[in-house]
């Protein structure tokens, strides 16, 4: 079998000698041990202080996208929702009246659109699964709150404000928008496609 | 006694109080800095600097926390409990000399309370009644947990006093006096009593482990077996008094331990340095302090390092190991003053 430390023994069951038996010097070389701790970089990062390095790709909390003239990408299709595992995801669609353009990009919107981040997983399924590149996850941590009500997202903190977007390049590489439009992959294919 | 010496004894008994409180409250504070280090933590670092205010915070938290008496539980032994436990712990910081003596318009007024001619006595009879606190506090709860480890903490205390108190047998058969003044005084020159009696320490010590109901002799109030043992139904401020006293215990053994056998307030060539009666004083009894808390580092060194004993491991360890060598040493130290000629 490979060893993966030096630090294994034989166990075997035998007769202690005198020196085991003695006690004491087992007790001196655990205190040794526990001491030199005493000297050792703590593991502890002090989260609110201190923050961990995140990864570019991390999987934090969602942002809704706007499109490039600030109108909100979301077409409440609903497809992140049934993609979802965890089921977090709940909203209500509306259709967009008559000079509403510049707010919704499609004709249907989500009127309320909320995420219930004490379910959520952070799976990322709902950004793979949704057609008009609406939705994201971000490296920004979800805060934690003092009650569950304020752990569920709605449209107020999802979307992104026209004034700061929220710079998801790195997700959504060239190579990711490939990967979810290329109607070589099967997953991309609808069934008139594979008729074909 | 004259009025000013009494007015001296008040204050003092006073101040001996506050620093064992205060060295007890800081105590907590070190145990969870010390745990978290040897364990690769931070610890406490919120309240105040370095967390320096997380005992007043846990002292608050403790008053103002909902106090609950069971209903089944009898209600006066329920409070007298923690109260004689915590009685007991205070009682025996008047018998330490906590320093040589403050010399001022030709009075000496000494570093000590009271310097009873039987002061290892009195410390001895002290802390076996302090058992009381336990047992009475784990019987009125009317709780088996309580109960088992009020029979724990007392069969365990008694049998570990045996042991210490014949190896201190050994040590007062050199000093030929109870008085601990006089046994400090006796290390002011030449070596310290751990010299002569290295195997009365060892058993000392760690008989004052079993005797605070520390790890790894904490079986009276074992978390993970007894919930708590004797202080399981104690809430607020009842179960802040019986951990608070159990500090205090420590602080008190600690001094004894430093009196008994690392010479007390006494220090290497004290007299060599030249300082006059008074900065001497200060100094030594800043050098008995830092005694005092090599050996609290070692009572929480030991506690985060050793796991805790089984029941019949105790028993075995106190009976059948402790007390023979407690016999042997006493049989030993009376052969080599026999043969050094130092018996009378
Ligand atoms: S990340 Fe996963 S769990 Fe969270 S909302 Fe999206 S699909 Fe649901
Ligand atoms: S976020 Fe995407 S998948 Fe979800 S409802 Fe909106 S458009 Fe559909």
């Amino acid at each position: 079998m490979m060893q993966l430390t030096n630090r294994s023994m034989q166990v075997a069951k035998k007769e202690l000698t005198l020196m085991e038996r003695l006690y004491f010097p087992a007790i001196i070389k655990g205190m040794l041990i526990t001491l030199s701790h005493l000297f050792k970089r703590k593991a502890t990062i002090k989260y609110p202080d201190q923050t961990r390095e995140l990864s570019a790709v991390y999987r934090g909390q969602h942002v809704l996208k706007r499109d490039e003239a600030g109108a909100e990408r979301c077409t409440a299709c609903g497809l992140c929702a049934v993609a979802c595992p965890a089921e977090a995801i709940t909203m209500e669609s509306a259709e967009r009246k008559k000079g509403e353009e510049s707010m919704y990009r499609e004709e249907k919107y989500a009127k309320i659109y909320e995420i219930n981040m004490l379910r959520c997983i952070f799976c990322g399924l709902c950004e793979e699964a949704c057609p008009k590149e609406a939705i994201f996850l971000t490296d920004r941590i979800v805060p934690s709150s003092f009650t569950r009500g304020e752990e569920v997202f709605g449209k107020d903190k999802l979307v992104e404000t026209v004034e700061h977007r929220v710079d998801v390049t790195k997700r959504q590489t060239p190579e990711v928008l490939d990967f979810k439009t290329d109607k070589k992959h099967y997953h991309n294919q609808t069934f008139l496609d594979k008729k074909k | 006694m004259t009025d000013s010496m009494l007015i001296y004894k008040i204050i003092l008994c006073v101040i001996v109080f506050a620093v064992s409180l205060g060295a007890a409250a800081y105590m907590t504070w070190g145990e969870r800095k010390l745990a978290a280090w040897l364990q690769d933590r931070v610890g406490p670092n919120r309240a105040g600097p370095l967390g320096l205010l997380q005992p007043i915070a846990d002292g608050i938290k403790m008053i103002f926390k909902e106090e609950m008496i069971p209903t089944h539980s009898n209600r006066w032994l329920f409070i007298l409990g923690p109260c004689f436990f915590m009685l007991c712990a205070c009682m025996t910081g008047v018998v330490i000399p906590w320093g040589a003596g403050w010399e001022a318009g030709g009075t000496i007024f000494p570093m000590q309370v009271t310097d009873i001619n039987i002061g290892l006595l009195y410390l001895l009879g002290v802390v076996s009644i302090g058992v009381y606190g336990v047992m009475i506090g784990g019987w009125a709860s009317n709780n088996k947990y309580s109960l088992l480890g009020a029979l724990r903490a007392s069969s365990q205390m008694i049998s570990y006093e045996v042991a210490m108190g014949l190896a201190l047998i050994a040590l007062v058969m050199m000093t030929g006096t109870l008085s601990l003044k006089e046994i400090v005084a006796q290390q002011d020159q030449g070596l310290s009593y751990v010299v002569y009696q290295p195997l009365g320490f060892i058993i000392f010590i760690i008989c004052a482990f079993a005797e605070t109901n520390r790890a790894p002799f904490d079986l009276p109030e074992c978390e993970s077996e007894l919930v708590g043992g004797y202080h399981t139904e104690y809430s607020s401020m009842k179960l802040g008094f019986f951990l608070f006293a159990e500090y205090i215990n420590m602080f008190i053994s600690s001094a004894i331990m430093a009196s008994l056998y690392f010479g007390g307030y006494n220090f290497p060539f004290q007299h060599e340095l030249g300082l006059d009666g008074n900065l001497l004083t200060a100094v030594q009894t800043a050098v008995f302090f830092g005694k005092i808390f090599i050996f609290i580092f070692v009572f929480m060194w030991v506690r985060w390092t050793l796991p805790r004993f089984r029941y019949d491991q105790l028993m075995n360890l106190g009976w059948k190991v402790l007390l023979p060598l407690a016999i042997a040493n006493i049989i030993i130290t009376g052969f080599v003053m026999l043969f050094m000629g130092k018996l009378g």
